[in-house]
């Protein structure tokens, strides 16, 4: 009793200051770098922001003036240049790349897909090594080789093939464009396989699943907000190909019924144009409305694969 | 079969508790060896149906490895290799017609629990499905079942469509034994199940683990020696690679052991 009257009279004895302690400094320095984490941070905003500014800005004349909801998304004419009756209709643009990503999705899909479960559940070793190299490799490879694959291979193998009287169209830059993003997809579902903890296979494998069962009951539904979010970024990645898409497409405003028809995308119709058009004109505005409308696009892509992969929404 | 587990029980002349069944897994001269360097050498011991068979032991001295042999785990790990017999039900398990019959009558519980990333509903429900069963009705029968065997299912009863990853640490080891006991296995084997579990849970477990005992055998591989005691008939004693002792649980633990470094451990004056 005595004792404890004591203890609160006087002031509660501390541990002697140490006469040095690294982390002391230490601190300091992580209180700068996460600074300069910060100022990393802060200006990927800054820049995407100031993109969205410029885009914006040049866009903006058309957007008060020329502009037309209903013709811009409604009309299938995109005649700039036209002497009389310029329409600025992107409905056809919108339909070429729709109809481009949309069939290159249904070839990479299952090609990623196959690659990547390959790869995370059955190569081991050295096979598994050199595969995810080859598959790096493969994500590489500049988009203008691709287009060039499709002006001169796959154009002359359509044509025998199908026997259509052009083959640069929907299929050819669809098959392209699904090749291009079949790299990355796979990469990226292989790590969202390889996130999923091996004891889960273990327990499934203890129960007596197959093989099999053990990937599609327990490891792609495991996996699957990873999944969905490399679809989603291939999906992604199509709607801002560029140069693949204007070689292989065929490059013709079109409103395609068959995938034999020729189309034009809305990013190869940017870079085909903007060169030829007067700064500040109409023209040039409407280009960058277009460009608007993708970086808008693109974004959400990109936002609703991001929420996916961290899995903010649960299926 | 029964015969030869007559033959056993006199050859062994181990003071004879319960009436024996036959002989449920017999395992002769097992070695086990990771990538060359050896983790269990030349053990010899038979399991008799419908007994809960101990294995107690320290750290490293093999008990896992011994599990992952008896239902052929070391298949995906070809570092592990694995020479001796294990007979199950008479049966070379090497000469089983494929490895996932045999894994579907051996159920398998791990030292920490693994509540799989789907509902606790279908946590239950995998090895079924996996089996063939399909029907609505049949599915719901066997997951109230093995829940309420598992000594979960008052728990879980009103969520069974949440996240069996979301359960509390217990809770997810009972829903990973009801899960292995969905396919009504002949032979449980329980590595070191309650070292994520509340003394709580635990005693709810060993409860569940006295009734099943009556329908299938048991192996229970424990850092508890008390566990062993209060729910192993025969229990044997791992030490470093090899397997020091195998005797009458009451035996051992009143001192009537041939090795004192078994009675050492037990007592746990060891190292
Ligand atoms: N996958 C593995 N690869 C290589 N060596 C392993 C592997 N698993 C176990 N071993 C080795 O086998 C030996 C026995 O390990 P085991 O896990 O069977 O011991 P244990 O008795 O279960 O120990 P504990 O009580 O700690 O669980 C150890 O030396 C360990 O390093
Ligand atoms: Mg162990």
């Amino acid at each position: 009793m005595a004792d404890t009257t004591r203890t609160v009279a006087e002031p509660i004895p501390t541990a002697a200051p140490a006469a040095f302690d690294r982390r002391d400094a230490d601190w300091y320095l992580d209180k700068a770098v996460q600074v300069l984490v910060f100022i990393g941070g802060i200006s990927a905003i800054i820049f995407i922001i100031g993109i969205f500014v410029f885009v914006t800005r040049e866009g903006f004349g058309f957007l008060l003036e020329g502009f037309s909801f209903g013709e811009f998304f409604g009309s299938p004419r995109w005649k700039p240049t036209s002497e009389y009756n310029t329409t600025y209709g992107i409905l056809a643009l919108v339909a070429g790349t729709a109809s481009v990503t949309g069939l290159a999705m249904i070839v990479a899909i299952p090609f990623s897909l196959g690659a990547a479960i390959y790869i995370a559940e059955f190569a081991t070793g050295k096979t598994r090594e050199i595969l995810k190299v080859l598959v790096e490799l493969l994500a590489a490879i500049p988009s203008v080789v691709w287009g060039f694959i499709g002006l001169t291979i796959m154009n002359p193998l359509i044509i025998e093939l199908f026997d259509v009287p052009v083959g640069l169209n929907v299929l050819n830059a669809g098959v392209i464009l699904g090749l291009m993003a079949a790299p990355i997809m796979t990469s990226i579902a292989e790590d969202a396989l390889k996130a999923v903890p091996d004891r889960y296979r273990e327990a499934a494998e203890a129960m007596g699943a197959t093989r099999w069962q053990v990937i599609y009951r327990v490891v792609l539904p495991a996996a699957k907000n990873g999944l969905l979010g490399a679809v989603l970024l291939g999906v992604g990645r199509g709607f801002g190909e560029t140069m693949a898409v204007l070689m292989a497409s065929g490059h013709a405003v079109n409103l395609p019924d068959s995938i034999f028809d020729s189309v034009r995308a809305l990013t190869a119709t940017i870079a085909a144009e903007l060169g030829e058009t007067a700064v500040g004109s109409e023209h040039y505005q409407a280009l960058f409305t277009i460009g608007i409308f993708l970086f808008i696009i693109t974004f959400l892509i990109n936002l609703t694969a991001d929420l996916i992969v961290r899995g903010i929404r649960k299926g | 079969m029964n015969d030869q587990g007559v033959a056993t029980i006199l050859e062994t002349s181990q003071p004879a508790t319960a009436a024996k069944g036959p002989v449920k897994l017999a395992v002769h001269n097992l070695s086990i060896s990771y990538g060359g360097t050896p983790a269990l050498v030349g053990v010899d011991l038979e399991i008799h149906e419908n007994e809960i068979f101990g294995i107690i032991g320290p750290a490293n001295s093999g008990k896992t490895s011994f599990l992952k042999a008896l239902n052929r785990m070391d298949m995906f790990n070809p570092a592990m290799q694995v020479a001796g017999d294990i007979l199950f039900n008479g049966t070379n398990i090497r000469q089983w017609r494929n490895v996932y019959a045999l894994r579907r009558r051996i159920g398998v519980v791990f030292p920490l629990p693994v509540g799989l990333p789907m509902t606790v509903y279908d946590n239950v429900a995998l090895a079924p499905r996996l089996s063939g069963v399909n029907r609505k009705a049949d599915l719901d029968d066997i997951v109230e079942r093995c829940l309420r065997r598992a000594a979960l299912w008052d728990e879980v009863k009103d969520r069974l469509d949440s996240l069996g990853s979301l359960l509390s640490g217990g809770q997810q080891q009972r829903l990973t034994i009801a899960r292995a006991l969905s396919q009504d296995p002949e032979l449980l084997m329980l590595d070191e199940f309650s070292i994520a579990v509340d003394p709580v849970t635990t005693m709810r477990i060993e409860d569940v683990l006295k009734e099943l005992r009556t329908e299938m055998t048991i192996i229970l591989v424990t850092n508890l020696t008390q566990q062993a005691r209060r729910l192993a008939d025969r229990t044997a004693f791992f030490l470093t690679g090899s397997c020091v002792e195998i005797g009458d649980t009451e035996a051992l633990f009143t001192g009537n052991v041939q090795d004192t470094r078994t009675a050492d451990y037990i007592a746990g004056r060891f190292g």
